[in-house]
């Protein structure tokens, strides 16, 4: 039998509504009641949480792990252990791998990879469309039993709205979400970064707001009449989240997701043609991000996530046309939003965040995860809220380095990750 | 080495303060003496090997920084998209490593990506002329063309020059925008909305429209091909209509004052965005553009070269 007490934090449980110092009871990997601690005579062990957090384990539901077949970029090895010293005991993985998670032994190699080598709860998607191409509907009914938590064509988009409102549909039979990408190819062309004054300036193409605000408008309308849920991932202009707060208010079942670098940057940051500042969606002007911090205020948009992408350095650097999409974020994700969203621009407290990053996410994959109820797997973070700490890219446990925060003072982050009971990472 | 000029790299105008600008015009003046000469030769670059590394094809501007090259001394190799390894799938870093490794000096890089020259600039010893990247910068260009007008006008400052064509997917315009606002330049830019975007107008310029109305006004006008090989379809209904609302005609050509100056960097598309008696016209000053040319990238072989061999 195996005990552990964790002693003095802050227990922050949003899903069951609890903030007060008090300790934490951890059985056999579980979370156990207080009452039970003096029927043991084993020597347990004691986790020193004073002026720690004590949270449910974070869940980032938008996290590329690159197996199979990019595993020079990350492994489902070096991303789950990325994700732990982040803070992360749960995150979703994305399905444009090589092969694409399109199939059930796809998926199923995949939850065997993770049971074996990976440190954190590691959960599927499964892609919307074949090949993630968009051209015909993937075995959705069939990835659903083969255990993905979602579908989804992250990196693409599909264009046809007949294709989706029917994959929507048939999500809807099956019980699993539909997270999509929101990009319509014919507005955005060859666009690399936000089309505006730098873009202008630079005589990089432009990537239109619009291109994005068309996406949500349609998922708007057929979460709507499909009556599922949609979730919009990484929303990054002013246009997605008026839509969206629209949208919500009117009950729709429509969701969005904010990334750190959204809020963090803007398309400022690419006039030296630094290709770490180049995303998808891409950086955005000031009114976007600050558009963005009034949604996620406000509640219309609920989730956070890294959309980690990891990219190896010979890939990163070349042109600023010809790069990649997209930087790693797991170990930063949550430093960036305390520093940002609690502390210096105070959009919302620290138990908030701790919701959008547990109940929220649990609620919308309809996982058991993100609560510290008894019997519930004891996944922990711990994290000190005001420590304050460098980011070092060349100490990152991911195989990546494609991070623009190199050198970025940030106070808050994670300081124990703790799944099923195990400590698997700390500071 | 004069103290006025510190750079190994020649990137773009907009790095540039109006005095660096200045004495780049001011160096050139000493270059385009020489070619007058009957030796046109100097031996300012001797023992140097300068690179005219080409991905992305050019005729005009290569040829020019090869003489350029020649009437300085300097050894020169081409290299071209098709010859390149970059065909091979060598990035440009590994490319441009090779080329130092052969002590290249000078590397002048066209290149369809925007920033390629600030990539390289920040990873080579050797300088790195920007011969046009994307629809960023084509610095050279730029400076010619306001040498071009200097020498026209004897001045710069408070002339009113008006940029026509195809905006948004020229590097030719930004640079020249650059150039011109830090020398005291008025600037109007003309073409269809689909290529000129208001958000131009944040760059301390004027944006029109309607042609007719700004070239009475016009000190300088200066043409731009439109690109077809960088436009998807649906930026303007055809050549036809282009010509139609922004092509110099004859008729337009009426309408600008008797000593403006008329100015295109080539090629010229003829009965496009200009009339074949306007460009062989006695306004027209293209063909002093590409002798000024010469000299310009002389001057920048000169300053640019002799930084990074200090």
């Amino acid at each position: 039998m195996s005990v552990i007490i964790i002693r003095n934090g802050r227990v922050i449980d949003p899903a069951n509504k609890r903030d007060e110092i008090v300790d934490l009871l951890i059985i056999d990997g579980k979370i156990a009641p207080l009452s039970q601690f003096s029927d043991f005579n084993s020597q347990p062990e004691e986790i020193d949480a004073s002026n720690l957090i004590v949270a449910p384990g974070l869940i980032d539901m938008h996290v590329h792990l690159r197996e199979p077949g990019f595993g020079h970029k990350e492994t489902i090895e070096s991303g789950a252990r990325s994700a732990a010293a982040g803070g992360f005991t749960t995150i979703v993985c994305m399905p444009n791998t090589s092969p694409v998670a399109d199939t059930p032994s796809t998926i199923a190699w995949i939850k065997e990879r993770a049971a074996a080598a990976a440190c954190v709860n590691v959960l599927p998607t499964g892609a919307i469309s074949k090949n993630i191409s968009g051209a015909e509907l993937g075995p959705i009914g069939s990835l659903a039993q083969a255990g993905v938590v979602a579908i989804t064509d992250d990196g693409h988009c599909i264009q046809n709205n007949e294709l989706m409102r029917r994959a929507v549909e048939y999500a809807r039979m099956v019980g699993v979400p539909v997270l999509d990408h929101c990009q319509d190819y014919n507005l955005v062309g060859n666009g690399v970064v936000h089309e505006g004054y730098w873009s202008t300036l630079l005589g990089l193409p432009g990537w239109p707001s619009a291109g994005e605000e068309s996406i949500v408008a349609r998922n708007i309308l057929l979460a709507g009449l499909c009556d599922h849920p949609i979730h919009c991932q990484h929303v990054s202009t002013a246009g997605s989240v008026r839509l969206l707060r629209e949208a919500r208010g009117r009950g729709v079942k429509i969701t969005g997701e904010v990334c750190p670098h959204h809020i963090a940057l803007t398309d400022e940051a690419i006039q030296n043609f630094n290709t770490n500042y180049k995303m998808n969606p891409p950086l955005r002007a000031q009114a976007d991000v600050d558009a963005l911090l009034e949604g996620i205020a406000d509640g219309t948009l609920s989730i956070l996530a890294s959309d980690h992408a990891p990219h190896a350095d010979f890939e990163k650097e070349v042109e600023f046309d010809a790069a990649p999409f997209g930087i790693i974020g797991l170990e930063t994700e949550l430093g960036l939003f305390l520093d940002l969203l609690v502390h210096k621009q105070r959009k919302i407290d620290i138990a908030r965040l701790i919701e959008i990053y547990t109940v929220e996410p649990a609620r919308l994959l309809k996982i058991n995860a993100g609560t510290l109820s008894t019997g519930a797997p004891a996944d922990v973070t711990l994290i000190d809220p005001h420590l304050e700490w460098t980011v070092k890219i060349d100490k990152f446990e991911s195989a990546s380095r494609n991070s623009p925060f190199d050198g970025w003072k940030l106070r808050g982050r994670a300081v124990r990750t703790i799944v099923g009971g195990r400590t698997v990472w700390k500071l | 080495m004069s103290t006025r000029w510190s750079r190994k790299d020649l990137l773009g105008l907009r790095e540039l303060s109006a005095e660096e600008i200045s004495f780049i015009l001011e160096t050139t003046d000493a270059f385009k003496q020489v070619g007058t000469r009957e030796i046109k030769k100097v031996p300012a670059l001797r023992g140097k090997t300068l690179v005219n590394f080409f991905v992305e094809p050019s005729t005009r501007t290569r040829t020019s920084f090869e003489l350029a090259a020649f009437r300085l001394s300097a050894d020169v190799i081409n290299i071209s998209a098709t010859t390149s390894s970059l065909t091979k799938g060598e990035t440009l870093k590994d490319t441009a490593r090779n080329l130092e490794a052969l002590h290249a000096d000078i590397l002048v890089l066209r290149h369809s990506s925007a920033g390629a020259p600030q990539f390289l600039g920040n990873r080579l010893k050797a300088s790195v002329i920007n011969a046009g990247d994307g629809a960023h910068e084509h610095p050279t260009q730029a400076l010619l063309d306001l040498y071009t007008i200097r020498e026209k006008r004897g001045k710069i400052a408070g002339l009113h020059v008006v940029i026509i064509g195809d905006i948004l997917f020229s590097r030719v315009a930004r640079s020249n925008i650059f150039g011109l606002v830090k020398l005291g330049a008025r600037v109007t830019l003309v073409g269809p909305s689909t290529l000129l975007p208001r958000e131009f107008e944040k760059l301390g310029v004027e944006v029109s429209y309607k042609i007719d109305n700004v070239l009475p006004n016009a000190d300088v006008v200066n043409l731009l091909r439109i690109q077809h090989e960088r436009q998807r379809k649906e930026y303007f209904p055809g050549i036809g209509e282009y010509t139609r609302f922004f092509g110099l005609t004859k008729e337009r050509a009426k309408l600008l004052k008797p000593d403006c100056l008329i100015m295109h960097p080539g090629p010229i598309n003829r009965g496009v965005e200009i009339d074949s008696e306007v460009a062989d016209g006695l306004q027209s000053v293209i063909l002093d553009q590409v002798t000024n040319g010469l000299a310009v990238r002389m001057a920048v072989l000169y300053l640019c070269g002799g930084i990074a061999t200090t």
